[in-house]
């Protein structure tokens, strides 16, 4: 019993993580083993062990569609937001420039904005100007709340850059536009790679500013709140689940990816 | 700063027109525009969701006095989610950056992949877990812990529960960021002057890692407070939040003064908490 308590006050941080992460872990853990519920229509009861869900994730009707639409809007949104926030990023961190703080301000404010004031605003603004939600309305709602997060994580990346190696380009006759090309932008490349998974993640998984902006159309988060009502086909689980293991793979492969390169 | 180029003075804005556009016109005409709205009043005889614009300020009075017990169940809500998700958080945070040796990116990642199972497939797991058919409320019935007709879900206790753990990674990873960039020699230094380990704690760690506890409860708060879908998933006609009443507003009642009205007012009294909280803790650099 004493070495067991004395143990435990010697370890008592590393029994907490491991509850800690179990608590994290457990409704995932829950959608994965219910994927392989031979459920039928309603995946609430344990009815029985099946392979049919993953062989056939689009078995469900719409779900991968709405997976599809998801996709391509968290691509376009990425695509859009990469671009705008990497480009003010450079601004805010490489330019002493009139106005500086009120770009500071303007890129914080979207982000201390609940969400679903930033989709009823947007849904306002377009049923003024009388354009319809859906497909296009979506993918601005999605830039819009990505930016920020992009500016923030780039600006961070370029203030860890260390100054010499960019003066050390131009020592060795690079210009201008060449040092950017072939000393910066590689050097800032992890933090751009970092800021469009993390856009990417935010779009994919959004649901109420969707759900204010896209109108009829569908999207995953949406299925799921949607058909929450009258069951959730375990398809969704089957989608949910392979989302988890896909991005844990691309983070994995990334970080082993970035530490083969310093060794090399 | 010698980092900072010295090329033509338009180089700036011209990498800021795009996103500066971008934001006037998507972020700061609508909130404008909400603002209209939110004075607007119904057209006499029109159709429902018809408008006209009066300014009527009054409307915020209305929307308010209305939905006072939404908006402190919001506020209240929000606050409990925020103080759990950092009492659970920090250890975990601490744990990472001290104890994580070279599985501390191993870690992190554990952190954030939950995020990638959608956060509605994770809330509606825990209502079936908590719920009627779930494993935890028959083994506390049966070990009398709760009353045969006590449950778990459609309560304030499973939306405060859903809240905290959504929000808990938006609170981990900032404390992680903080803590880890605090130097283990400064604990030792204050150990070595027979500081024990509380007053380490609330002397040196504590007060180092604050960066972290601001980024990190306002990350939470923020969006905990404007949340609807934990309420809806997980509580009860009882315990709606601001955002429920927001969104029926929008979409079943088609009452666009009032849910304009509702919105402003929630991001005025979170911009204002906010300001004050910041100021307080005094920790100006935020982003």
């Amino acid at each position: 019993m004493n070495t067991l308590s004395r143990w435990l006050g010697r370890n008592l941080l590393r029994v907490y993580a491991v509850v800690a992460f179990t608590y994290l872990f457990i409704p995932v853990a829950y959608t994965f083993v219910f994927s392989f519920n031979d459920s039928g229509k309603s995946n609430l009861i344990w009815k029985g062990f099946t392979w049919a869900n993953w062989q056939n994730p689009c078995g469900a009707p719409e779900v991968c569609t709405a997976l599809g639409n998801s996709i391509k809007i968290g691509l376009l949104a990425t695509t859009f937001a990469t671009i705008l926030g990497t480009m003010i990023a450079f601004a805010i961190a490489r330019h002493r420039y009139k106005g500086r703080s009120t770009t500071n301000l303007l890129i914080f404010l979207p982000m201390a904005t609940p969400e679903i004031v930033l989709g009823a605003s947007l849904l306002s603004l377009f049923l003024v100007f009388q354009i319809n939600p859906g497909f296009w309305p979506t993918v601005i709602a999605h830039v819009l709340f990505c930016m920020s997060f992009v500016v923030v994580t780039v600006k961070a990346r370029i203030a860890s850059l260390d100054p010499r190696l960019e003066q050390a380009a131009m020592d060795l006759y690079a210009n201008e536009r060449e040092t950017f090309r072939r000393v910066t932008l590689p050097l800032v490349a992890p933090g751009i790679a970092a800021a469009a998974l993390l856009a990417f993640s935010l779009s994919f998984d959004d649901f109420i500013i969707t759900n204010f902006n896209s109108g009829t159309m569908t999207t995953f988060p949406k299925f799921i709140y949607t058909s929450a009502a009258r069951g959730i086909p375990a398809q969704a689980n089957v989608i949910g689940s392979a989302m988890f293991f896909l991005a844990l793979a691309i983070v994995i492969i990334g970080q082993f990816v970035s530490r083969k390169r310093k060794v090399s | 700063m010698t980092s900072l180029r010295r090329s033509g003075i338009s180089t700036p804005y011209l990498l800021l027109i795009p996103g500066m556009g971008f934001l006037f016109t998507f972020f700061l005409l609508p909130l404008f525009n909400l603002a209209q709205t939110s004075t607007q009043t119904p057209v006499g005889g029109g159709d429902t969701g018809e408008y006209e614009q009066s300014w009527r300020f009054a409307n915020y009075i209305d929307a308010f006095l209305e939905n006072k017990e939404q908006f402190g169940r919001s506020f209240l809500y929000a606050l409990l989610a925020t103080v759990l998700a950092l009492a659970i958080a920090y250890p975990l945070a601490y744990t990472i950056a001290f104890k994580g040796g070279r599985f501390k990116n191993v870690l992190l990642v554990l952190v954030i992949a939950p995020f990638f199972t959608s956060f509605l497939l994770r809330t509606i797991a825990w209502k079936q877990i908590l719920g009627e058919e779930g494993l935890v409320v028959p083994t506390l019935r049966s070990l009398h812990i709760i009353s045969e007709s006590t449950t778990l879900t459609s309560s304030a206790f499973a939306v405060v529960m859903g809240l905290t753990y959504n929000f808990l990674p938006f609170m981990t990873l900032p404390l992680y960021a903080s803590i880890d960039r605090i130097d283990p020699r400064t604990l030792e230094a204050s150990g070595d002057l027979y500081a024990n380990g509380f007053t380490t704690f609330r002397r040196v760690t504590l007060p180092l890692s604050m960066p972290g506890v601001v980024a990190g409860t306002l990350l939470t708060f923020i969006p905990a407070a404007g949340d609807y879908v934990n309420a809806a998933i997980l509580g009860s006609p009882q315990t709606k939040m601001l955002g429920n009443v927001i969104e029926s507003r929008y979409f079943k009642i088609v009452d666009y003064p009032t849910a304009a009205a509702l919105s402003f007012t929630l991001m005025a009294a979170i911009l204002i908490l906010v300001t004050v909280y910041v100021r307080k803790a005094g920790t100006e650099e935020l982003v």
